[in-house]
């Protein structure tokens, strides 16, 4: 689903964050990718939406190159990838329900879908109280759980999760972490990025390690060694 | 579609409304540049009036010798028309219609009356009042026509007004004013249309994230972008009528005045007569110059 051949980043200021990355994404994968900060996670996952372009080497999304798609088809994959970001990337001007809503506008949802799952999900994220908050208004933490009830709305076919427990307490973590497993249950792709050992260990599912802008190491069913 | 439509003018509106002082600092620049461009439209507008209030003054007045008939003034008249077909007018004016002028135009000051009694004749002599076009050369024809040796003994003599000097006068300013003007015009629209740029750019600029993460989660350009003109053609038309209220007033209230300085000319009927052009001109300016600057704005951070 989604595959990286030999993919090289390096950014503007002669900075090489990842080299000569390869590695494949099956449909209904569950995959972590860990290494400490500054590793290239992030960088990672902006490669995939599009965001940055791989300076050699090819990144693809079911089998069409992301750097060479049409803004139309680009926004279509986009619109299909569930990201909570790091930094959350949430509408500063609009509600916690906008935020939602949003979403769902732009996949040109009606309206009667729009009123039905947004407060669903903001209730089962645990933002039911703060629908007319403005994000600014939010705790880390519920930012934080505002952007994935955001990346699940749609039910889009992959989700892909930069440190989504960043900011959150064990017990919030757990929470989030059993989600993700319930989503990948469901069919879903779902890739994660983290540093937390607990969870990835927890998870036993396919780890990749990142260090010094390569991978060192794949496994199935991997554990957290750094 | 509708759907979609609705959308995208619910965002306008909520944008508009919680982006408030920018929003109102991007009016009040449309209705300075608005003003402006009315401005320039209203003085145009009034320097037309003056050129052909002076073009329409009667420059040239043959006065001729009692007792020649209607007819010998008639060739005069059909030898000026011929030797120069642009004339504005050339009128016969006989003793009568002199005399009843006089009459009627002073019927209010019985001195005169007294005094033109006791005259007992018409004194008054027949004439010619001709209007030149104000070019030089026909003024010079017709000049020459009147000092001829041909009608010396019929022409008592000709009074030759100050007309060509100040038309040449006007002319000289009005074409200084034009080709200085219209230069002038240009730059000023040209500083205007950056300022109304700048100020929506900043409006724009204020939501630079807010359009990057839009395009992150898959709104498609036309759905980001749309808002934004949306936003862009109410600026101009909350400007638009704002200025024409302005423009209504002022004439109105200016009118008086103006028309104590040049008689005959009414701003506010002025600005009555054009109504169509000037809302035209303000609408267009107000929304062309919104829409365009927000679509050139906002194109910028849509490369994502
Ligand atoms: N836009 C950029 N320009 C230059 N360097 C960057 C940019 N983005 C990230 N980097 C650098 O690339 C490295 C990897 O960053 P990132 O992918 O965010 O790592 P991680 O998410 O694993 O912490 C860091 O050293 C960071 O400073
Ligand atoms: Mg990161």
């Amino acid at each position: 689903m989604i595959k990286f051949e030999n993919v090289t980043k390096i950014y503007k200021n002669n900075f090489v964050v990842l080299q000569d990355v390869s590695f494949e994404v099956k449909e209904g994968e569950f995959l972590s990718v860990v290494g400490k900060s500054g590793a290239g996670k992030t960088t990672l996952i902006r490669l995939i939406l599009g965001l940055e372009k791989a300076t050699s080497g090819i990144v693809s999304f079911n089998g069409v190159d992301v750097s060479k798609m049409y803004d139309n088809n680009l926004q279509q994959m986009r619109r299909r990838i569930g990201c909570v970001y790091q930094d959350y990337k949430l509408l500063p001007a609009k509600t916690v329900y906008e935020n939602v809503a949003y979403i769902m506008e732009v996949e040109g949802k009606d309206n009667d879908d729009i009123i039905r799952d947004v407060p669903k999900i903001l209730e089962v994220i645990g933002l039911g109280e703060k629908t007319n908050n403005f994000p600014h208004e939010l705790s880390g933490g519920e930012q934080q759980r505002l952007s994935i009830a955001r990346a699940l709305v749609n039910k889009p076919d992959v989700i892909i999760a930069d440190e989504p427990t960043g900011n959150l307490d064990p017990y919030n973590t757990y929470e989030v972490i059993s989600l993700l497993e319930k989503i990948n249950k469901s069919g879903k792709t779902v890739i994660l990025s983290t540093h937390d050992q607990a969870v990835v260990n927890k998870l036993g599912k396919r780890v990749i390690t990142i260090e010094a802008g390569k991978i060192v190491r794949d496994d199935a069913g991997g554990r957290f060694v750094i | 579609m509708l759907t979609k439509f609705k959308r995208i003018f619910k965002f306008a509106m909520a944008d508009f409304y919680r982006n408030r002082g920018i929003s109102l600092a991007a009016i009040f620049i449309l209705i300075i540049t608005i003003l402006t461009v009315t401005g320039l439209f209203l003085m145009h507008g009034i320097g037309n009036f003056i050129i052909s209030e002076v073009e329409n003054k009667i420059d040239i007045t043959a006065y001729f010798k009692s007792a020649t008939s209607q007819d010998d003034i008639m060739g005069v008249k059909n030898q000026i028309i011929a030797a120069s077909p642009s004339i504005k007018s050339v009128e016969y004016v006989s003793k009568e219609d002199a005399l009843a002028d006089f009459i009627e135009k002073h019927k209010d000051d019985p001195t005169l009356q007294e005094a033109l009694d006791q005259v007992g004749d018409n004194p008054f002599l027949p004439s010619l009042s001709i209007v030149t076009s104000g070019e030089a050369a026909e003024y010079e024809k017709v000049a020459n026509i009147l000092k001829g040796e041909q009608f010396s003994s019929i022409i008592e003599k000709v009074d030759y007004s100050q007309k060509k000097d100040i038309i040449d006068k006007v002319f000289s300013i009005t074409s200084r004013i034009t080709t200085f003007g219209l230069a002038f015009t240009f730059v000023l629209v040209l500083v205007v249309m950056l300022v109304v740029y700048n100020t929506l750019k900043l409006a724009i600029d204020h939501s630079k994230d807010e359009i990057t993460t839009m395009r992150i989660v898959g709104a498609s350009s036309s759905f980001v972008r749309a808002p934004f003109i949306i936003q862009g053609a109410m600026f101009g038309v909350i400007a638009f009528v704002v200025c024409f209220v302005i423009t209504a007033v002022a004439s109105l209230l200016l009118s008086g005045a103006l028309s104590v300085m040049m008689p005959g000319f009414s701003l506010f009927h002025y600005f009555l007569s054009n109504l169509f052009l000037i809302a035209l001109i303000q609408l267009g300016f107000g929304t062309g110059l919104g829409i365009i600057s927000s679509v050139v704005a906002v194109n910028r951070y849509l490369k994502l």
